[in-house]
């Protein structure tokens, strides 16, 4: 009995990570245009907790982006043949190498967008430079897209540790205090949020009293060890910052109330919130917590026209990510059409150094020297319940980050 | 001193959770020779249930308490009688399969309803203090939990210890062919039981609901821990269950606060703590080496 227990379990395993393939070879043309189509490829969570702030929705919003684009240049288009090929990676590296590799070889996707999870993110940067075949990062943070692990083919759009740590680090040390703990998730993205968060910190005058690495993913659920040392040490800290995302992030600041220790003068800082989480934790839990956002959807008309359309398709407001995957699309397009061909080459010359203002990219650039996009960042804070004034008008924007100085200067690490 | 307390505290609390879910792993495991994989998808529709309750209904957590075990009991019990137990004769491995699809089935209704977004759930007021013990405060929430879950393992335990019904049950867990040999209907007790394991998972599921988040994974990333629990504890061992889930809670956040420079640790303790158990004792802690068939 109980070894067939052990054979069900490890059948059940399989039928877990089983993927499915599929999709047809490739036919090559000589034509400008690879079997005269462009094919963009969205490969995020889809299932996971990070599939709510991107996931399916931004597949729509890339299919959005298509659509404008074709509205906008009518029978001038390069191609009226463009569509979306999409994957779900489950946040993992080893998953999201191997769809990178059949979207780019079987599917013949020009260019691979968001991809969330840092571990992935880097994995598909690799495939990207060996393909040779673009790659628009926007759900992964880690500044190591644009640093030691940068390449020709890679762009990272939206944000990074540094954008998040340099707006609400500093800020937060300057008005809040200057005693820190430090929670974060321990893989790439969390290690590099801490070490982006502590560089921040102390920058700004303040000191990391404390840091701990909690599992990930923590299958317990259970942050309270962390939560309960934070007031016991010496000194004690002011600001907890907690690195955590999606659902963890949920679980944290439930057990943070829960705690009580907004009481015991610990305040809250996040380093990583998007507008879905607020949503799933409700304003009056978070009231006065300051965060780093890249995109707020009702910040101006633009945006909330943009958001009013994005609604109808999928019933939500958009995060920033949905905004951002939109607008990598859409600057891609543009870029095949202005070049003529969807030879990544000479695509790459078309975006490299371009400014560009649009719905997700304010005062934007496309920094040629480390392919890091930059543009406006802004300081959030969540509003108090009874300041709500319509479902998902969460937060007020505090100040904007101009883009210079939202983003780190080019690394010398990178070499393209 | 007092953060030591705490911690335990804290350790205990994790384990009423993993104590609960194990406990009716247990019990069906024992009755129906069924491994449950669906048993995290009921603790999740559990929390589920009291957050739908409560944002469309404007129930409140009292009584989602007492509404949403009932309510996934008796779904349990329509499950067994119309699939389960079709299949309780074959290898086990085609429950173990099946159970497994019927997660994926739940899991993905409630994502395409309700995505996978974490819904909000609040504290209920009367418990979102906290109760200062001397040495130390701890929320009351945890504290209620805490209370609660005691109690209700003493009263399985009473109710399987010392009442006839327990009597069956017992028997038939531990020897079901025997029990029938005595003339005892075995087959009327399978589906109770198994609407009682999954009436406690869904009672899990809202005691979670206010401090854990509630989305439709909340089960998948529980339930391989609470299946080690349930190894550790010796399957069909309802003593053994227990035991092992409050057990294996304290090692968490013993590790997770004395060993934090080593995170690796507190995340694969259980697994570890599972490994040599099954070397030493493969039956279990509690378990009972089964006669080879």
């Amino acid at each position: 009995m109980r070894r067939s227990v052990g054979v069900a379990a490890a059948s059940a395993a399989v039928l877990v990570v089983a993927g499915c393939g599929g999709g047809g070879p490739q036919s090559g043309g000589d034509q400008k245009l690879t079997g005269d189509k462009i094919v963009l490829g969205v490969l995020n969570d889809q299932s996971g907790a990070y599939s709510e702030l991107s996931g399916r929705n931004s597949v729509k919003a890339v299919e959005m982006a298509i659509a404008d684009f074709k509205a906008k240049y009518g029978d001038k288009a390069v191609t009226k043949n463009i569509s979306v090929e999409t994957a779900d990676h489950q946040n993992k590296p080893d998953v999201a190498n191997s769809k990178a590799q059949e979207m780019y070889d079987r599917k013949g996707v020009d260019a691979i967008l968001d991809v969330p999870t840092s571990s992935a993110a880097l994995k598909v940067a690799d495939v990207a430079k060996e393909k040779k075949k673009l790659y628009f990062n926007i759900g992964a943070a880690t500044t190591d897209l644009t640093g030691k692990s940068c390449n020709k083919y890679t762009f990272h759009y939206a944000y990074d540790t540094y954008m998040l740590a340099h707006g609400t680090g500093t800020v937060t040390t300057e008005q809040v205090g200057k005693n820190w703990y430090i929670l974060y998730p321990n893989y790439a993205f969390g290690q590099d949020m801490e070490k982006s968060f502590s560089a921040a910190i102390t920058a700004a005058g303040g000191q990391v009293v404390g840091k701990d690495g909690a599992p990930f993913p923590n299958t317990s659920g259970d942050y309270s060890s962390f939560l309960l040392k934070a007031p016991t040490l010496n000194p004690k800290p002011q600001v907890l910052g907690t690195m955590q995302a999606g659902a963890e992030l949920v679980n944290v600041v439930k057990q943070y109330n829960e705690f009580k220790l907004r009481d015991k003068g610990v305040g809250l800082a996040v380093g990583l919130m998007f507008i879905t989480d607020i949503h799933s934790l409700t304003p009056a839990a978070l009231a006065g917590t300051t965060y780093t956002d890249a995109w707020y959807w009702n910040f101006d008309q633009q945006n909330r026209e943009w958001a009013d359309k994005f609604q109808k398709e999928t019933g939500t407001r958009p995060s920033f990510a949905h905004a951002a995957n939109y607008s990598a699309a859409m600057q891609y397009l543009e870029a095949v059409q202005a070049a003529g061909t969807d030879d990544a080459d000479t695509v790459v010359k078309a975006l490299e150094g371009k400014e560009v203002n649009d719905l997700f990219l304010r005062n934007g650039k496309i920094r040629a020297e480390d392919h890091r996009v930059i543009h406006d960042a802004y300081l959030a804070q969540v509003k108090p319940q009874a300041e709500v004034g319509e479902p998902w008008d969460y937060v007020k924007i505090l100040k904007t980050i101009p883009a210079a100085e939202a983003f780190r200067a080019p690394s010398a690490d990178c070499k393209m | 001193m007092s953060g030591f307390l705490q911690n335990t505290f804290n350790g205990l609390v994790g384990g009423a959770f993993y104590a609960l879910l194990a406990l009716g792993l247990a019990v069906i495991f024992g009755m129906l020779r069924v491994v449950n994989f669906a048993h995290g998808a009921f603790y999740m529709l559990g929390a589920f249930g009291a957050y739908v309750l409560l944002a469309e209904a404007g129930v409140p957590f009292w009584a989602a308490l007492v509404i949403m075990p009932l309510a996934l009991g008796l779904l349990g019990m329509v499950l067994e009688r119309a699939v389960i137990h079709r299949l309780t004769r074959l290898d086990p491995l085609y429950n173990f399969l099946l159970t497994f699809g019927l997660t994926l089935i739940l899991q993905d209704l409630v994502k395409s309803r309700y995505g996978v977004q974490s819904s909000p759930y609040a504290t209920p007021a009367e418990l979102s203090g906290t109760v200062d013990f001397g040495l130390f405060d701890f929320p009351t929430y945890r504290v209620f939990i805490l209370g609660f879950t005691v109690l209700l393992c003493v009263a399985v335990w009473w109710v399987l210890g010392r009442t006839r019904v327990g009597m069956v049950v017992r028997a038939a867990t531990e020897r079901p062919e025997l029990t029938r040999a005595f003339g005892i209907d075995v087959g009327r007790w399978v589906t109770p039981v198994f609407g009682f394991g999954i009436a406690l998972a869904g009672l899990a599921g809202v005691l979670a609901a206010p401090m854990r988040a509630v989305n439709p994974l909340m089960g998948a990333d529980l339930i391989i821990v609470v299946f080690a629990v349930v190894v550790i504890g010796g399957l069909g061992s309802i003593f053994g269950s227990v035991a092992a889930g409050f057990g294996i809670g304290l090692i968490q956040a013993w590790g997770e606060a004395y060993l934090s420079e080593f995170p690796i640790v507190s995340q694969t303790v259980v697994f570890v703590v599972m490994a040599a158990v099954l070397l030493w004792r493969p039956a279990g802690l509690f378990g009972r080496e089964e006669a080879p068939a």
